[in-house]
């Protein structure tokens, strides 16, 4: 039988062909062209997951941990597998009601699905933790805790040296180079921001495989690619944790700051900071509310004095004076000044705590009684120095001497954020008189008493003290001894800390010998005479009181003194070296004096007495803050709740501000610069409020 | 083999019979690639019928069963019975009507017992079989338009009842076996115009409404003008080009958007849309306010399935990734996995290389029927073997064309590969009536 259109049987085959080709081509596109896919194949199915090693633990001298890792739990949930529990109960033990429950458990499903667990409450508090524990069997459908590892400060001490630890922000992320990923956490000051890499260690990486669903559901690779967690390493510090303890308890309630260090090593012992704040604050769950709290309190808790606050530097410096005149030849350890209750010889006369003939009869004499007409005199001298025949270049050669003694310039501790204090130079007083000035201009401001422009920190204060004990050099101060498992990176980092400065051994050792011996005497006949003694060491000291001013309501006031004391004992062998000071404290003899003499019984007997106990109760007691502060404080709290009513025209912050109802709590206490009528300043508080705006949308606009 | 019958081997053709263990071999792992879950044991696994492996190996030998029972019959009750058997086929998809049950939204399963059967997708081996004999028919001439549409109603037909229960993919099957038309002597005018229409539909679809009109105007006038003489001449020409272009211009922009808005369901608009990668316009989705309403929760991406497919298959690179090692096809990112999307386990697995040789073993298949028919006497073996690979054909095309995102996704499965016992059962019942009748190809002439 013939076949008809036999033709047409290639024609369907080459249409088969044909498509086939399509395919292949389109495939080939796919697989072979097309990079895209595989990248969307690989956002869909694997997830990395970081592995967070433990930070390193920070020891103190003895070896005890000041800075450890706890771990807290997490109460995780996952929306889809929540079935069958008794809500009810469940709010009850975590003490929030059926509303809040539902809306986090939608928020858990808006955040990760509902097939994949997210956190329904963070850092859960022991109590609710214990209680969750506990009943966990009850809803082991859908909840499980989920321990992570916290900061946790077991002396509940030296926060502003450790610093703490928050998760990393856009802008640390962008400064990183892309080290650091959204979700890690980071150093933010302290020793945990300063040795942050040495703390941190190494991040691992696991890459899970996840299904449709979000969940994972195994090792991608059996964790071919993965990469192992590597623990921070632990350092070694030389803080005294229990003389830093001390340190922090004397300072409650007043504002100042207080630092020891060791001389010989430039080892900090102690530093504190007040008013200061519990660390374990700002770990846990309540991390972002206190954190709220201290940012919004103008004492300014978060505030590191120790490094930051510049503060005249008042009679501290007169030792510092004294050896450079030595130094410089304008004065003996035998010259004199006939004091007479003050200093003449310039416009201002400078006045002297003591009036009687011959306490400054020679340079011992001069600095046990803290003769301001004496170091006034040296400082001129300094300045006019007669080798020079020009005061530029004295004054140029003075701050030579200061800035070896540490002054006027950040010393690089190891913790950030210093501050440098200020030395002046011949720029500044061209600046201020116009080239027009001589040895007199600074004299009189009383820059040889340690105040005019002069600012230090407590820091370089200590530090200076270290350097006239050691009779000339330092060591940078710090706070780490070693590194556990120091590697060359390690090295570089400390190795600044280790190196000698001997800065200051030009002068003979007579000099120091002399100064040395008018502090003694400081605490012997002199200004610091009525503390007790510790029995068997001897202190040398100094004190210094320092005039301030503060400007309150646009008007200068008239503070009460810093009080100020520097010290260093025991004399035959240096070890331990302080400094304090306690704003408007009055009389460095008065607060600071005793502080640091209980610092050192503390640290070189490594207890107290009994009647020690007692003052140290006694210092802790007293409530030393500036009463500024109150007023402060309203004022930053008043502006903020009309700012706060301004933007959500909310009223239930700024209602207890308003003139009528005003809370007397609130109100600054009446005390000795404040501003005369306490009706006006509060009128001037609400007067900010007075604005347009605020009378069309207030019901209270007709009080203010 | 006995005495009585010693030729049951006798005449097969072995190419097609390895061909297709190999391609049930391949689903089968397939599946198991999809749905083996680690530390299951495998082989307990493989013969506790709990697992889909499991359950398609046995289909396999049940369907091995029946093809060998196909191979027993005589060649002749195939000629003699075709007619009954689409009887048979069209009384079972009447029967989906009143006794269908509602599984995933088809309506044209029928539950017997635990298992379930779908006549859309038996029907055509009837079809298959009912159009083979129409056209060895002694007295069918099919160069009369009368037998071209008789033939086309036995096809049609049976696609209609099938699209009535909304199977919209089953259905277009039927208009592969124009190719078999084709083949023996459908005027291939008739097929330039169908595929004409089809280019106009697509194109109705890509390019804007009136800038389509004024192409086709264009065109239109150019014919004219180049054949400006002739027009002149015989006038009829004329007629013809302004009636083609009217057609053409109300398909364009009455028919279509008509069959969009009336005919089409929005999910399948939606699918159309989706593979020529366009939104659907707003006036069509408006069309279908009501149905709309009635969808409740949440709207899904009607592009998910292909996007996620073609995730699967171009993740797989130029070697692939490796059975179970694959992430995508094995974790379920691919919706419909073991059946409709199965090459995504193929094409992610093995890459490349494993989708070339896979589509190489199909283009086998395909040209050896091709072969086999063309060496047929009878005019019924050959109309049969045309029918069997152009449902073959159509089902690779569309199927692995859905997955790579150049078809529109109507659920077809891949032959032999797809999970599914009533398509793995009615492809190898097809494949082995070929194998039978071609074994005795030498016979009297039927």
């Amino acid at each position: 039988m013939p076949v008809f259109n036999q033709s047409r049987s290639r024609i369907i085959r080459i249409i088969f062909l044909a498509t086939f080709l399509v395919l292949t081509a389109q495939i080939f596109h796919l697989q072979v062209i097309s990079r895209e896919y595989k990248k969307q194949a690989d956002i869909n199915a694997i997830f990395a997951k970081r592995i967070y090693p433990s930070r390193g633990i920070i020891f103190d001298r003895k070896n005890k941990a000041i800075l450890n890792n706890i771990l807290m739990y997490d109460l995780m949930v996952t929306p889809s597998e929540v079935k069958g529990i008794d809500t009810n109960y469940f709010c009850q033990l975590m003490e929030i009601d059926t509303a809040e429950f539902n809306k986090r458990i939608k928020i858990a499903i808006i955040k990760n699905k509902a097939f994949r667990p997210s956190a329904f409450e963070e850092l859960l508090t022991p109590q609710k933790y214990a209680r969750m524990e506990e009943n966990m069997w009850r809803f082991s459908n859908g909840f499980f805790l989920q321990p992570r590892p916290v900061r946790s400060y077991p002396y509940n001490s030296a926060e502003h040296i450790l610093g703490y630890i928050n998760e990393v922000d856009t802008s640390i992320i962008n400064k990183s180079n892309g080290f650091y990923l959204p979700g890690d956490y980071s150093g933010r000051t302290g020793l945990e921001q300063y040795y942050e890499k040495v703390l941190m260690g190494h991040r691992g990486t696991e890459l899970w495989i996840k299904d449709n669903f979000n969940r994972l559901v195994g090792h991608y690779q059996s964790g071919a690619f993965d990469t192992v967690a590597v623990a921070g390493r632990n350092l070694r510090t030389y803080i005294d944790v229990e003389v830093q303890q001390l340190a922090e308890k004397l300072l409650t309630t007043k504002v100042g700051a207080i630092v020891a260090i060791e001389p010989k090593t430039g080892g900090i012992i102690a530093m504190a900071s007040g008013p200061g704040y519990n660390p374990n604050d700002l770990t846990g769950p309540f991390k972002q509310k206190n954190y709220t709290k201290m940012v919004l309190d103008v004492s300014t808790p978060l505030y590191n004095r120790a490094i930051k606050g510049q503060y005249p530097g008042g009679s501290t410096y007169k030792p510092l004076g004294a050896l450079i005149g030595l130094d410089e030849g304008v004065i003996t350890p035998e010259s004199g000044y006939p004091c007479r209750g003050a200093y003449y010889e310039c416009t201002r006369p400078i006045k002297c705590l003591e009036k009687w003939p011959g306490h400054a009869a020679n340079l011992r004499l001069a600095i046990a009684h803290s003769c301001n007409a004496f170091f006034s005199s040296t400082i001129r001298k300094t300045i006019d120095n007669p080798k020079y025949h020009n005061p530029r270049i004295g004054l140029t050669k003075w701050k030579e001497y200061c800035t070896a003694f540490g002054y006027g310039h950040r010393l690089g501790v190891d913790i950030p954020n210093e501050n440098g204090g200020n030395i002046p130079d011949t720029t500044a007083y061209d600046k201020e008189y116009r080239g027009q000035w001589n040895s007199c201009t600074m004299t009189g401001g009383g820059l040889g008493i340690g105040q005019d422009k002069m600012l230090v920190t407590p820091l370089q204060m200590a530090n200076a003290i270290c350097i006239v004990a050691n009779k000339g050099y330092y060591y940078l101060p710090h706070f780490v001894k070693s590194i556990d498992d120091e590697n060359v990176e390690d090295t570089a980092l400390i190795n600044k800390f280790r190196k000698k400065h001997a800065v200051l051994t030009h002068i003979s050792d007579d000099a120091y010998e002399v100064v040395i011996s008018g502090m003694e005497d400081v605490t012997e006949v002199g200004t610091a005479a009525y503390i007790p003694k510790i029995p068997g060491i001897n202190i040398c000291a100094k004190t210094g009181t320092a005039q301030n001013k503060r400007v309150i309501d646009k008007k200068v006031v008239e503070l009460k003194d810093h009080s100020l004391f520097v010290c260093f004992a025991p004399r035959e062998d240096p070890k331990i070296a302080v400094s304090v000071i306690i704003e408007n404290g009055g009389f460095g003899s008065t607060w600071a004096g005793p502080m640091a003499y209980l610092l050192i019984e503390k640290y070189l007997t490594d207890s107290l007495r009994a009647d020690r106990l007692k003052e140290v109760d006694r210092i802790a007691a007293t409530n030393l803050m500036p009463s500024y502060l109150t007023r402060e404080q309203f004022k930053a709290d008043s502006i903020r709740a009309f700012e706060w009513f301004r933007m959500t025209n909310d009223s239930s912050y700024i209602d207890k501000y308003t003139y009528e109802k005003i809370d007397d709590s609130l109100l600054p206490k009446r005390q000795t610069p404040l501003p005369a009528e306490k009706k006006k300043n509060t009128i001037a508080a609400v007067a900010i409020i007075d604005d347009k705006n605020f009378r069309k949308k207030s019901s209270f606009a007709t009080s203010s | 083999m006995n005495e009585r019958n010693p030729t049951i081997s006798k005449g097969i053709d072995w190419t097609l019979a390895w061909i297709y263990l190999l391609l049930v071999g391949i689903g089968i792992t397939a599946i198991f690639a999809v749905t083996y879950k680690e530390g299951n044991p495998v082989l307990q696994s493989f013969l506790g019928f709990k697992t889909d492996y499991s359950k398609q190996f046995y289909f396999f030998l049940a369907s091995g069963v029946i093809g060998v029972f196909i191979l027993l019959t005589d060649s002749k009750f195939f000629t003699a019975t075709a007619n009954l058997w689409y009887a048979f086929g069209i009384f079972l998809l009447l029967l989906v009507f009143p006794f269908h049950s509602s599984v995933k939204g088809t309506e044209s399963i029928i539950r017997f017992g635990g298992f379930q059967f779908q006549p859309a997708e038996f029907c055509k081996i009837c079809v298959c079989l009912a159009l083979a004999k129409y056209l060895s028919r002694p007295d069918t001439d099919f160069t009369k338009v009368r037998s071209q549409l008789i033939a086309a109603g036995i096809v049609l037909f049976p696609a209609a009842l099938t699209l009535m229960q909304s199977e919209t993919g089953l259905a277009l099957v039927y208009f592969s076996f124009f190719i078999v038309m084709y083949r023996e002597g459908l005027p291939s005018t008739i097929l330039v115009i169908g595929f004409s229409l089809a280019g106009l539909v697509v194109a109705t679809l890509l390019v804007e409404k009136n800038l389509l009109a004024l192409i086709l105007t264009g065109i239109a006038f150019l014919f004219i003008y180049f054949m400006g003489r002739q027009t002149r001449r015989r006038r009829f020409i004329l007629f013809n080009v302004i009636l083609l272009w009217l057609i053409c211009v109300g398909v364009q922009r009455f028919g279509v958007p008509f069959a969009f808005k009336h005919v089409l369901k929005l999910y399948q608009v939606e699918r159309i849309y989706s593979t020529v990668g366009k939104e659907v316009p707003k006036e069509y989705v408006e069309a279908h306010q009501r149905e709309l309403e009635v969808q409740t929760g949440k709207k899904k991406d009607p592009d998910y399935n292909v996007k996620q497919s073609k995730i699967a298959i171009g993740s797989g690179g130029f070697a692939g990734k490796g059975l179970l090692r694959s992430t995508q096809t094995r974790y379920g990112f691919v919706p419909e996995q073991r059946t409709d999307f199965i090459f995504d386990t193929i094409g992610e697995g093995f890459g490349f290389i494993g989708s070339i040789v896979m589509l190489g073993i199909y283009l086998i298949l395909l040209f050896r029927i091709v072969t086999m028919a063309e060496r047929q006497r009878s005019v019924f073996s050959r109309c049969y073997a045309y029918g069997v690979a152009a449902v073959f054909f159509f089902h690779l095309t569309i199927n692995i064309g859905m997955t790579i995102g150049l078809a529109p996704v109507i659920g077809i499965p891949l032959p032999f590969i797809s999970y599914g016992g009533t398509s793995l059962l009615t492809f190898t019942i097809l494949l082995f009536i070929l194998i039978r009748l071609d074994a005795d190809r030498q016979m009297v002439l039927r």
